[in-house]
């Protein structure tokens, strides 16, 4: 346990380094939040209530969007996955394997080493703007707060463990970065990051509610407005999480059993 | 040539290039998408119908796509600032500029262009338009014009890295960020960024001016009805402009010797 504290101690001052790249994320974060918030103004102004939110709400979940963007890693992903799938490609892997840890948890602890960072220095600036700029409708009760952050610690490990399957696909393809650009693209579009999900009409908004995308976004923003329940978010989170984790597992099983490791 | 060898290098993985290219295809696909959602609930937005904003969004994505197409890899210069592999440029008998812009020359940008001219052509045939030849001529002036000031923003950005060693995500705002503002109408946005992009960063001479001429549409800011036609005079002085901050940066640059 204590060797996955050093871990993630590790990846936060490892993203900590890079102030200048820093500093130009949030600079990227609040100019798209204004952005994307300009036009959900527009929207509301034609269709107050739409979706159940008012305009404080939508304006919200625009900039919990940009808030947690980093902290996911929405976009094409760059993070840990992207390293783990070359070290599959060159067959460096076969010495993480060798190792006396889970590799699955060492991943993890990185991974999350890295989005604590994200959240304190790409999350907190723009969503401080975005309360300047707008009226936005944030809960004042610390508590509220505090089950805000136990919805994105859930759907971080589900935006974990959805990046490490798609790492693990470089065992059988050698070089993942199609499949990573595949999932950038669900997760950014089926989490809410363009329009919240609950805007989406019919079964197809009935669908994309269930599918474990809404965990990264639209679970966290609605139990931060209280416009959720907060028990039942968590547990379609924590489920979802449960689920994958246990796929990456099986999948890392087969492919360490099926696969011949490259490289010399 | 540069370009060809990095066409060569992704067709290699087979596979890969095509879900990279169909992802490509459906990353600006979803984007309109999103638009199509905002508009299963609402008749207008900002004042503007589904046929009108599709004109914006073909006419942005079109000029972003070409833009991008011949310039996006300058948006990952500081990578190579950073691990000093820029180096090997400079020793090279062929300008920088145009090796730096054919490294890792992406075929799969294609994508991108494809669905802005896809979106663009939809649109011409849904819009309700009086066109006369002036507005005909205007829209292919549009948008090899917008092309150019995308591509001075992305040479900009790319000297900027050079000093700043890495700031991709700056000149992302710029770029992508701009490119999904010109997809909405003015009418969204507030008098400060309209003055921002007008007078500043002068995107909004991209395809909103034009583009609202065409439309026949107030312009922002009051300004007079001639702007229509200045694009191609602003994608020079950007250029330009660009230009000299690039061969400034370049002399200024200084290896991180590693």
């Amino acid at each position: 346990m204590r060797l996955y504290g050093v871990v993630a101690a590790g990846a936060f001052r490892r993203y900590a380094t890079y102030r200048r790249a820093t500093f130009a994320g949030i600079f990227t974060n609040t100019v798209f939040g204004l952005i994307i918030a300009c036009t959900y103004v527009a929207l509301w102004d034609e269709r107050p209530r739409l979706g159940g939110y008012d305009q404080a709400q939508a304006l919200t979940f625009v900039w919990v969007g940009q808030a947690l963007y980093a902290v996911m890693m929405l976009g094409i992903p760059s993070g840990f996955e992207a390293e783990l799938a070359d070290r599959i490609r060159s067959g460096d892997v076969a010495v993480d394997l060798y190792r006396p840890v889970d590799m699955q948890g060492w991943w993890l602890a990185q991974d999350f080493g890295r989005s604590v960072f994200q959240l304190l220095g790409r999350g907190v600036v723009p969503m401080a703007v975005g309360a300047l700029v707008f009226e936005l409708a944030l809960p004042t009760s610390p508590a509220r707060w505090l089950a805000f952050l136990i919805s994105v610690l859930l759907g971080l490990l589900v935006s974990f463990a959805l990046r490490y399957l798609v790492a693990l696909s470089a065992f059988w393809l050698l070089e993942a970065g199609g499949v990573a650009q595949m999932y950038g693209i669900s997760a950014t579009f089926f989490c809410g990051m363009l329009l919240p999900l609950n805007v989406f009409p019919g079964t197809f908004g009935d669908v994309a509610r269930v599918l474990p995308f809404s965990a990264l976004l639209q679970v966290p923003a609605d139990v931060l407005m209280g416009t959720g329940s907060v028990a039942g978010g968590w547990l379609f989170q924590a489920a979802w999480a449960a689920a994958l984790l246990g796929v990456g597992r099986l999948v890392q099983g087969v492919a360490t059993r099926r696969v011949v490791v490259q490289g010399g | 040539m540069v370009s060809a060898m990095w066409i060569r290098s992704t067709l290699a993985y087979r596979a890969s290039f095509v879900m990279t290219l169909l992802g490509n295809c459906a990353l600006t696909a979803l984007d309109f998408v999103g638009i199509l959602l905002m508009f299963s609930q609402v008749d207008r937005l900002g004042g503007y119908g589904l046929a009108e904003i599709a004109f914006l969004y073909g006419t942005a994505g079109t000029a972003f796509g070409l833009a991008d197409l011949f310039a996006g890899s300058l948006g990952r210069l500081g990578t190579r600032v950073r691990d000093g592999t820029l180096d090997a440029f400079l020793v090279r008998p062929a300008p920088v500029l145009a090796q730096v812009a054919a490294d890792r020359f992406a075929l799969r940008r294609v994508g991108r262009l494809a669905q802005g001219l896809i979106v663009l052509g939809w649109s011409v045939t849904a819009l309700d338009v009086a066109w006369t030849p002036v507005k005909v001529l205007l829209v292919p002036v549009l948008l090899v014009s917008g092309a150019g000031i995308f591509v001075a923003v992305f040479m900009a950005g790319a000297a900027f890295q050079i000093v700043a060693q890495d700031a991709a995500e700056v000149q992302n705002a710029a770029t992508f960020g701009g490119n999904t503002m010109l997809q909405y109408p003015p009418t969204v946005f507030g008098d400060g960024l309209l003055l921002g992009v007008t007078f500043v960063l002068p995107l909004a001479f991209v395809n909103w001016l034009p583009a609202l001429y065409i439309l026949g549409r107030p312009y922002p800011l009051d300004l007079p009805r001639a702007v229509a036609f200045a694009p191609p005079l602003v994608a020079a002085c950007c250029l330009a402009a660009a230009g000299l901050a690039w061969r400034a940066a370049l002399r200024a640059y200084r290896s991180t010797g590693s």
